[in-house]
């Protein structure tokens, strides 16, 4: 076990995807972002330059381009960027990719990762803040991971990578600090759609993704002072979700906060409770609680960014309301 | 090194599949208009448009990459598909080439490298330059062709795809289908197309420093030459390249409703084209890819117009099996609509 952080532990997932599997390549080079640490990101580029392309300023033809490769016998991992910049390759990635394998009845597959670093990161504004996942869970085909610890992040890389699936790959720019155990003497591989509960508890279950889950842990150690035991519950990745572990911990607890960096109206947030409330209805004793954006667009001064980012203390808040 | 006798037998081969294709099409316009339900929506046909597929797939070898569009049918056909599952799969049965997944716009056929059929203008020539770089980077020499129509200039996805493919040199041919020049061009002098503001489609490949061709698109001949002299040089690494196919539309075909003027072709307009509908007149003399080709055979004494006549009496019996083997193919079964949204596992 080495405690690491959560941009450390991706740089060698990807390091290691790449080196169990030659098909796989890199297209776009910000990976580690504008601030991408060089002693994290360079060996990488050292060791596989010739799998790596920088492409020009053209999401929508380097997205095509990633699809055809993988159409092909590559497995193309995108640096996207901000994921608002996924918009513009919005065709390739929710118009072809999806439809390869669905369109042939299984004769051809796309596995390409779409990725892409996305939230509210601070000063992002309007256009650089956006967390794309609810629209692309809207896209059957595609399959979504949302890590929020490093351990996560490096197993889900690579279980991305092999899947025969496309897959969209979505890091909060705000978890790339955050610093975490990772088992090294093992390939610590994660299947996809299998949740993890981060913290176990008795009286709410609070449901948390991405950058959530750490605010869902900071909530969880307040409630515990306050005397309320909960269970953060994180399904780490959207396609497929793990609705049974999430159906057995509200089983257990009755209560349920979702809690999610997106906006609210047709959020991942509403997703989950809507699933929770047509399949585990019978084990609520309180209304499901929604922490989410609220429904506007993300505002640059900090005052404004701040009342709108969902953090420990609303969950607390909702915590508190539905225990009440 | 290609003899005399070769190119005869490549061009007789070639005038079955443009028959076959002409033939094929005949029979999903009379499916369409036939039966209420049949073919759903609107479809395009591919007759006046034979040469250029025929041509350009002539010079295309067994792993190479074809990507195409909503007027896909003549191009699988041409690149050896089958007429019965590409009409079943135009209908929608089980026996097409995605059984019935897809349906007109969509006939993907993985085993002649067609792996995608994007019907969104503009959708496959970025796919087309990824196979063309994943057979780089997989150090093969496969090539990717990518037909399309001059419309797919106007939009943004083709830029990014020609600077990229020129950037790193793939081995991608970029074949335009402008069947936009008789409306616009022939008209008002040199515009190629009523919403496109460059004067000639080749200058914004050549701007990208993309070697760029025009040709007849209604002379399978030039199309051939042109496209085998192409593919062996972007199978050398001096790709990509772009081609400008200039074709004079065919007059049924009015946009997403074809119509058989004057019903199915006869050989005998091919013959003598003041035999047909008047609105085809022209056309048939100037234009139409088979009746050229069939009359040039004739002249340079390479056929005869009884062989030709058994060529064509051969691609429609085709056709007709086709479109019988396609009516009589089982339908899929409504939950089958639940099937094959995600593979399964980590199969690798």
């Amino acid at each position: 076990m080495r405690e690491m952080t959560y941009s450390e532990a991706m740089a060698i997932g990807i390091q290691e995807a790449l080196a169990e599997d030659e098909s796989v390549v890199l297209i776009g080079a910000g990976f580690g972002g504008l601030r991408g640490d060089p002693a994290v990101w360079g060996p990488l580029r050292e060791r596989f330059g010739d799998r790596i392309t920088s492409p020009p300023i053209a999401e929508l033809g380097y997205c095509g381009i990633a699809v055809g490769a993988a159409l092909t016998g590559l497995r193309p991992i995108v640096a996207i960027g901000t994921g608002a910049f996924s918009f513009e390759a919005f065709p390739q990635i929710a118009n072809e990719a999806p439809q390869a394998y669905y369109g042939t009845r299984g004769q051809v597959t796309c596995p390409v990762v779409f990725h892409m670093r996305a939230g509210i990161r601070g000063a992002g504004a309007l256009q650089h803040s956006i967390a794309p996942q609810a629209m692309y869970w809207n896209t059957p085909g595609l399959e979504i991971c949302v890590p929020g610890s490093p351990a996560d992040v490096r197993g889900l890389i690579k279980a991305a990578v092999r899947s025969n699936n496309p897959t969209i790959f979505i890091d909060h720019e705000r978890l790339h600090p955050l610093v975490g155990e990772v088992d090294e003497s093992t390939g610590g591989d994660i299947p996809l759609g299998v949740a993890d509960v981060k913290r176990e508890g008795s009286d709410v279950t609070i449901v948390a993704t991405s950058i959530m889950v750490p605010r869902a842990l900071e909530a969880a150690e307040t409630l515990a002072g306050q005397g309320i035991d909960a269970e953060v519950v994180d399904p780490r990745t959207l396609v497929p979700l793990d609705t049974e572990a999430i159906l057995r911990s509200v089983a257990r607890t009755g209560r349920v906060v979702v809690a999610d960096e997106t906006q609210k109206s047709c959020g991942v947030a509403s997703e989950i409770a809507a699933t929770i409330a047509e399949e585990g209805f019978e084990s609520l004793r309180a209304p499901i609680k929604r922490v989410a954006i609220p429904n506007v667009p993300i505002p640059y001064h900090q005052a404004e960014e701040d009342y709108i980012t969902p953090t420990a203390r609303h969950i607390v808040e909702a915590a508190e309301a539905v225990c009440r | 090194m290609a003899t005399a006798g070769t190119v005869v037998h490549n061009l007789k081969s070639a005038l079955h599949r443009m028959m076959l294709i002409r033939r094929v099409e005949e029979q999903v316009i009379d499916l369409a208009t036939s039966f209420d339900d049949l073919i759903r929506g609107h479809y395009h046909v591919y007759i006046g448009q034979e040469a250029t597929g025929v041509g350009a797939c002539m010079a295309l070898g067994p792993d190479d990459y074809m990507f195409t569009t909503h007027r896909n049918h003549g191009h699988v056909i041409a690149r050896g598909g089958e007429p019965g599952p590409v009409i079943a799969e135009i209908i929608g049965r089980t026996t097409g080439y995605n059984k019935g997944r897809g349906g007109t716009f969509h006939v993907i056929a993985k085993h002649l490298g067609v792996l995608q059929t994007s019907a969104i203008v503009g959708g496959g020539v970025p796919m087309a330059a990824g196979a063309a770089f994943s057979a780089r980077m997989r150090g093969t020499d496969q090539v990717s062709l990518v037909f399309f129509g001059d419309g797919v200039l106007e939009e943004g996805a083709f830029h990014e795809a020609l600077n990229m493919s020129s950037l790193w040199n793939l081995p991608l041919i970029m074949m335009c289908e402008n069947n936009s020049v008789p409306q616009e061009g022939r008209r008002q002098g040199e515009y190629p197309t009523s919403s496109f503001a460059a004067t000639q489609l080749a200058d914004v490949a050549s701007a990208m420093n993309v070697e760029a061709h025009v040709v007849d698109g209604s002379d399978v001949r030039q199309v051939g030459e042109l496209l085998a002299g192409l593919v062996g040089r972007a199978r050398e690494g001096e790709g990509p390249f772009f081609i400008e196919s200039r074709i004079n539309r065919w007059p049924g075909n009015r946009g997403q409703f074809p119509q058989l003027i004057g019903g199915p072709h006869r050989m005998a307009w091919t013959w003598n084209p003041g035999t047909a509908d008047t609105r085809l007149q022209d056309w048939l003399a100037d234009s139409d890819p088979v009746s050229l080709l069939c009359r040039s055979l004739v002249e340079e004494g390479a056929m005869t117009r009884k062989e030709i006549e058994e060529v064509d009496a051969a691609a429609r019996q085709e056709a007709e099996e086709a479109r019988e083997f396609a009516l009589s193919s089982p339908m899929p079964s409504p939950e089958s609509a639940m099937d094959y949204i995600f593979a399964e596992g980590e199969t690798r």
